[in-house]
């Protein structure tokens, strides 16, 4: 069954039992992830009645009704909730992706002016990490408290993603970069028609991570946000689906008198793993080429 | 400026160039090996483009990292949001010597510990065994796909991970549920102190440990397959190859990732702990980071909470470095070269 896998020719066959037992563990460790997930989509998608029978679960649905995404949707909160993550998370993103480009091409010439001191000035920053409340201070003296730009700032410039962008940009071949001189680019045309269409595979995927980490930010909002219809999606859900385990320190939402049913909360979770599930493919796919891995590496 | 890009920097580099001093291990970058010595104002002629193009990430950088790391010295201030930095008080030593006598800031410190000690023992191997299991597998689909399912927990957010944690293995759960209609009275995982900590770690287990592999896949991908050769022809069996020739080969990365998790010691899962503090009582997940968000930013005691925040940096410095040294010691690389 194996033996079609080239296997080397140090490497005896396989005893069945062995084969058996490690095609069993990979099952395995995939239900345990699975199952939740399919618990919350099984949910989600049943009736009322079905679940209520069931007393609160469903582990596979009779019919599916898309009532809870319905009413999902028909409350005015979760539908802004949703549109505020979307936003905070596209314009974080493109507001960080430029940070981080275009200082990892500023940094990538050796031997350019002040290069050697800015790196430093940028690595040191993976060795200290400021606490919590003098950042908090900081964007209470810029007046960002409140504002949708204190999720998407104070985080948008990492070190480790503009040493692994600046990392991809040496790698290619010096002579691209020569022939644009000799042609007569300057930096800024170097650096659009060089060095941006030759990195576009590094900078998906920091630009992917980059967005996940957006889009899955709770803490920030919860710091820097004191109105709640201002609240993205991660704290609606936080209040809508562990309200009842976890009593939130803001009281509970405008509007929402009752806890909602268990497959409208549900429902919500879905929705928020939907967008997730949608990058993932592209993530995926740089990642077996080990590029993140490589780069950490050195 | 158009001149200067314009000649070929070989032609001009023909008077008088000096080589510019490069380690002979260093990748291939776009700076021509030969350089005139140029006067500063040249070169900033030259390089002010690249200056304009790291500036918006430097003062993102300052603004957010480096200013709030001198906005630190409020541990040393009685501080005050309405009167702010300039006016507020220097007390010396007292937020500290008000935090060694809080109690409450030592069952933080302990429960940190508590958490990263399971962490160390129960989660840290599971990436490493995984790693191990998944090379192991022989068919090119399975292993696709297996790999995809383990990674992608590691996507979602704390939010989503203790709701579905809620909904397995809470008191309305599907755990729950099974066992009271099979006569056993339901629990309630989600919400018992005293398993807390052992939860919190199963959590970050089964969000982490997969995404986890992919370091460690890489460290085995990288052992030469002569050394699995010349093992099997001296007669070691499939254990004799995994202890003698897979282990050591992984052994650099174990070392390098276990000393970036001895530095992370006083960081354990703060958004997942969060999130679940109030289900369980303070007492049995308080931990460092919260203590310093509900010290400060929800009860406004300023400067103790900074003070805290401060030590738990400079301990977390100090013990990357002491992690790095034991590692040399050990005659490893570590995270830096000596």
């Amino acid at each position: 069954m194996s033996s079609s896998y080239g296997r080397p020719a140090w490497l005896g066959k396989p005893k069945p039992v062995a084969v058996a037992l490690r095609g069993l563990a990979l099952v395995l460790i995939c239900a345990v992830v699975i199952f939740p997930f399919l618990t919350v989509v099984s949910t989600s998608l049943a009736t009322n009645r079905q679940i209520n029978a069931n007393g609160g679960y469903v582990l596979w649905p009779d019919s599916v009704s898309f009532a809870a995404y319905r009413e999902v949707f028909d409350g005015t909160q979760v539908g802004r909730s949703l549109v505020i993550s979307l936003l905070v998370t596209v314009v974080g993103t493109a507001f960080s992706l430029l940070c981080t480009v275009l200082a990892a091409y500023g940094l990538s010439r050796r031997g350019s002016l002040f290069q050697r001191g800015l790196l430093g000035y940028v690595l040191i920053t993976l060795l200290f990490a400021p606490g919590i409340i003098p950042v908090y201070l900081m964007v209470k003296q810029t007046h960002l408290l409140n504002s949708y730009w204190a999720l998407i700032i104070p985080t948008a410039v990492s070190a480790f993603n503009i040493v692994i962008v600046r990392g991809f940009i040496q790698n290619i071949p010096r002579e691209l970069f020569d022939a644009a001189r000799i042609d007569g680019a300057g930096e800024w045309r170097i650096f659009f028609s060089v060095a941006l269409p030759l990195s576009k595979a590094v900078i998906a995927v920091v630009g992917l991570f980059i967005a996940v980490g957006y889009w899955n930010n709770y803490f920030g909002p919860l710091l820097y946000l004191n109105d709640t219809s201002k609240w993205p999606l991660q704290l609606v859900m936080r209040s809508f689906v562990l309200q009842n385990s976890v009593t939130t320190t803001s009281s509970t939402l405008p509007g929402q008198a009752t806890v909602p049913a268990q497959s409208v909360q549900m429902a919500l979770v879905v929705i928020a793993t939907i967008p997730i599930l949608c990058a993932y493919p592209f993530l995926s796919k740089h990642m077996s080429k080990g590029m993140l891995t490589g780069a950490i590496k050195g | 400026m158009a001149v200067n890009q314009a000649l070929p920097r070989a032609l001009r580099s023909l008077g008088g160039g000096r080589r510019s001093p490069k380690p002979p291990d260093a990748p291939a970058t776009h700076e021509p090996p030969l350089r005139r010595a140029t006067s500063l104002l040249t070169r900033l002629r030259q390089d002010s483009p690249l200056l304009f193009m790291t500036a918006p990430a430097a003062i993102v950088l300052l603004l957010f990292t480096y200013v709030p790391l001198l906005g630190s010295v409020v541990a040393w201030m009685d501080y005050v949001p309405f009167l702010g930095f300039t006016h507020s008080e220097w007390v010396g030593w007292d937020n500290f010597s008000a935090l060694f006598e809080d109690s409450a800031f030592w069952s933080a410190l302990s429960n940190t510990f508590q958490i990263t000690f399971l962490q160390l023992v129960l989660f840290f191997p599971v990436p490493i065994l995984l790693a191990v299991l998944f090379n192991a597998v022989a068919m090119p689909m399975a292993k696709k796909f297996a790999q995809s399912v383990i990674y992608l927990p590691h996507f979602l957010s704390w939010v989503i991970i203790v709701a579905l944690f809620q909904q397995v293995l809470g008191g309305g759960g599907v755990i729950s549920r099974i066992l009271a209609t099979h006569g056993h009275k339901g629990l309630d995982i989600m919400s018992d102190p005293s398993t807390f900590k052992l939860l919190l770690t199963a959590q970050g287990i089964w969000k982490d440990a997969g995404w986890g592999t992919i370091i460690f896949l890489a460290a085995i991908a990288a052992i030469d397959n002569q050394l699995y050769e010349s093992a099997t022809v001296d007669g070691a069996g499939a254990w004799g190859r995994f202890w003698h020739v897979t282990l050591p080969g992984m052994r650099p990365i174990i070392v390098l990732m276990l000393i970036l998790r001895l530095g992370d010691s006083l960081t354990v899962g703060f958004e997942q702990i969060l999130l679940q503090r109030d289900a369980v009582g303070p007492g049995a997940a308080e931990v460092l980071d919260t203590y310093v968000y509900f010290n400060g930013v929800v009860d406004g005691n300023w400067g103790v909470a900074t003070a805290a925040g401060l030590l738990k940096g400079v301990v977390s410095l100090l013990l990357v470095l002491a992690a790095n040294k034991l590692a040399h010691r050990l005659g490893e690389e570590g995270i830096y070269q000596r």
